[in-house]
């Protein structure tokens, strides 16, 4: 009796411990297929691992036969991904890149830390981006870490995940982007191996920031979007360093101090519904992230005066009313003495200029610079939120870049005309109309290229409705 | 991390080989039993005082400065005693914080504090609780020196290095002898190399453990170096049959790992929950 319980009982016992010896370190199929979503960690070993038939989908512009698997290569195997980087000059393709999409239900990730890889190449390169989270729908999930560099033999790549508890059922488990820009435009080849997801004890001090780690102020108004900026997810690698990795919004959890002022969108647009004041803040998991928006609604916008202005009568550079001329840019940053930041914004579709940290500021239109001849004036909408200080003064310099229709050349001609108070107020439109027969220095308007707004003090000012007309 | 099995019966035993395995295979480590004395407490510092507090002057004392050839080692800190460089954080720890600032010809600031001249021991276990800093070019230690270096200079003296780590490498700890005929690049060494995690971002209990015969260094109470007295005598001289003082610090750069870099994340910190010295 003894002995025929005794023999089931030892085999009993030791199914059970080789069941839990494999538990304890790693997945198992068998186990995988209970769970509504699978968490195999596995995306690659030496093929595929539970990614179904149709799972790669190269991006458009890149060469599409870069993947294929390769037999004879292997990070302590003899297979891995393969990717044939094309020359610059290819016709079929300028660069590699391509997600891995599991054709199937998604994978839950939430036990992980890491997505990470093994990876050569046939030169060493830097790799544009490394990630996952990217499936062609919302790419909610979206993480990448650009600028890999990689050598001719095998390294480890970590790509830590900013807050895998979201990874529910995440079916973009890799993806890639390498073009030839290191490399003077020649291809090379790129060997990858054991892609997997891993829970790594080795990667520490996780940190998030919004708004780069500043505390920083908007003025805005109801119905204003706007973006926050400087989301970043950082973690402390194996080797001390900081690794900055480009995480989507949708993993950071935004709070409003005052959500009748301000609301944030799980992917972070900030609307502004109310007046008032409301500090914008994240967090990221367990972490709470540094930096902050401190929304100060105005409350309600009125918007510049709309045009009324036929639309032949009218060359636009900048309105939602007409057609606007191609225009180089509406801010050029001119080093080294500008402070001027554009943060433009909308509200209720109509478009706004939003210069801020404003000491001035260019707008260029040379492709092609406009014929004005047939134009008597110019016209801008200008909008100063907080106070007009003693003495503060707002120019207005048209520019005309003459015959060569280029800067400089020695025949540009330009004219600056002034603002003051009582023409400049704060917190209502000012309408802005000079006519070109009052701008005795511009020469010529046969090749106007450039606006340029002077006189700023360092605060916000909003513009709209800029364009030549004819009276 | 560490099973002992002790039981006898079938089943115990059993449970005993099951978790054996679950550890095994995956630690890679081995169970230890090692025979211990019944340890007395001998002295301690729990560093139990509020935010800011500095230390207790009746266990401690500081090294200031910049030391002769950056403590011998070209480091390139400058020890103070501000509470920004050493103080309590209130929640149970001393924190000695590095700190990359321009202060009396340096580019950095940290802080060095021992019991020289205080208390000092002869054999036994020392102990101390400690999270690390972490970057490179950061140099934290817990250590011990030999109380004669007044009468016979150093490497005479001795030196017991508890716990020493390259803030480059998270995951490696050191420890070391130095004496007559085993001092610098050529002591005696040892290490212990964590897998999957990291001295940085948990706390870990760096231990020595010293008779006569030999030096034992534990990490978690694992025994991961045993430096017997034939192994020094190999090399030079065993000299650590006097009493030694315990001493801490977090150097900045130096010829042991290198200087920082603008990878280095500065201000950083070395957290000690407690230090506890037995005798047998």
């Amino acid at each position: 009796m003894n002995t025929t319980l005794l023999k089931p009982l030892n085999k009993a016992i030791i199914l059970m411990l080789s069941f839990i010896f494999i538990f304890s370190c790693q997945n198992d199929d068998n186990d995988l297929q209970e769970a509504q979503f699978s968490n195999n960690p596995f995306v690659f070993t030496d093929n595929f691992i539970g990614l179904g038939s149709d799972f790669y989908f190269p991006y458009g512009g890149s060469k599409f036969t870069s993947f294929s698997v390769d037999k004879s290569e292997g990070y302590n195997s003899n297979a891995s991904i393969r990717i044939d980087v094309p020359n610059s000059d290819d016709l079929n393709g300028a660069y590699a890149g391509g997600i891995f999409r599991i054709d199937g239900p998604g994978r839950n990730l939430t036990e992980y830390n890491a997505l990470t890889f093994w990876v050569k190449a046939s030169q060493g390169v830097n790799i544009g981006e490394f990630g996952f989270g990217e499936d062609f729908g919302l790419n909610k999930y979206i993480t990448t870490i650009p600028n890999v560099s990689v050598g001719t033999s095998w390294s480890k790549v970590i790509i830590p995940i900013p807050d895998a508890s979201k990874l529910l059922q995440e079916r973009g488990v890799f993806r890639y982007a390498a073009g030839t820009q290191g490399t003077g435009g020649s291809g090379y080849i790129l060997w990858i191996d054991e892609i997997k997801f891993e829970k790594l004890g080795t990667i520490a001090h996780p940190k998030g920031t919004i708004a780069f780690g500043n505390n920083i102020t908007e003025t805005s108004f109801i119905g204003v979007n706007s973006d926050i900026e400087g989301m970043q997810f950082i973690v402390n690698m194996p080797n001390a360093i900081n690794l900055q990795v480009n995480a989507s919004p949708y993993y950071f959890n935004f709070k409003s101090s005052d959500p009748a002022v301000a609301t944030v969108s799980e992917n972070g647009i900030i609307t502004t519904i109310g007046s008032g004041t409301s500090v914008i803040t994240a967090s990221l998991g367990s972490i709470e992230t540094t930096g902050s928006v401190t929304i100060k609604s105005l409350g309600s916008f009125s918007p510049a005066p709309i045009p009324n202005l036929p639309p032949e009568k009218v060359i636009s550079i900048f309105s939602d009313t007409y057609t606007n001329v191609p225009v180089n840019y509406y801010n050029g940053y001119w080093a080294p003495w500008q402070t001027t930041v554009s943060n433009d914004f909308s509200v209720q579709g109509n478009n706004l200029l939003n210069y801020n940290l404003f000491n001035f500021v260019g707008i260029e239109f040379t492709s092609p610079t406009i014929n004005a001849t047939m134009m008597t004036h110019i016209h801008l909408d200008v909008y100063i939120p907080g106070p007009i200080a003693p003495g503060r003064q707002l120019r207005v310099i048209v520019v005309d870049f003459g015959n060569d229709k280029a800067f400089n050349g020695g025949d540009d001609t330009r004219h600056s005309t002034t603002f003051t108070a009582p023409k400049l107020v704060s917190g209502n439109w000012v309408s802005i109309d000079i006519p070109f027969s009052s701008m005795t220095g511009l020469v010529s308007r046969t090749n106007l290229a450039q606006i340029i707004l002077e006189g700023g003090d360092g605060s916000s000012m909003y513009v709209d409705n800029i364009y030549f007309y004819k009276l | 991390m560490h099973i002992i099995i002790e039981s006898k019966s079938l089943n115990k035993g059993f449970y005993g080989i099951f978790i054996l395995m679950f550890f095994l295979s995956c630690t890679g480590e081995t169970e230890q039993k090692i025979d211990q004395p019944d340890w007395q407490l001998a002295w301690s510092d729990d560093f139990n005082g509020a935010k800011g507090v500095q230390l207790d002057k009746t266990k401690w004392t500081y090294d200031i400065g910049r030391g002769q050839g950056g403590w011998g080692n070209q480091e390139l800190q400058y020890y103070t005693d501000r509470p920004e460089n050493v103080s309590m954080d209130g929640e149970g720890n001393l924190v000695i914080t590095a700190i990359k600032e321009n202060y009396q010809g340096a580019q950095y600031t940290s802080a060095r504090f021992k019991t020289q001249g205080i208390f000092d021991q002869q054999y036994g276990k020392f102990e101390a609780r400690i999270k690390t800093p972490y970057g490179q070019g950061l140099w934290p230690a817990f250590w011990m020196l030999g109380s004669n270096i007044t009468q016979v200079n150093w490497p005479q003296c001795g030196e017991i290095d508890i716990m020493e780590l390259r803030g480059q490498a998270p995951t490696i700890a050191e420890c070391a002898l130095h004496g007559p005929g085993y001092s610098g690049a050529n002591s005696i060494t040892g290490k212990n190399i964590l897998t999957n995690s990291r001295y940085d971002d948990k706390f870990h209990v760096f231990a020595v453990v010293w008779d006569e015969s030999k030096i034992d260094f534990y990490i978690d109470n694992y025994l991961y170096r045993r430096i017997e007295k034939s192994e020094v005598e190999k090399k030079g001289q065993w000299v650590y049959d006097h009493p030694f003082f315990l001493l801490f610090n977090v150097a900045v750069g130096g010829n042991f790992l290198g200087s920082p870099n603008t990878s280095t994340p500065f201000p950083q910190q070395m957290v000690i929950d407690y230090v506890k010295v037995y005798k047998g």
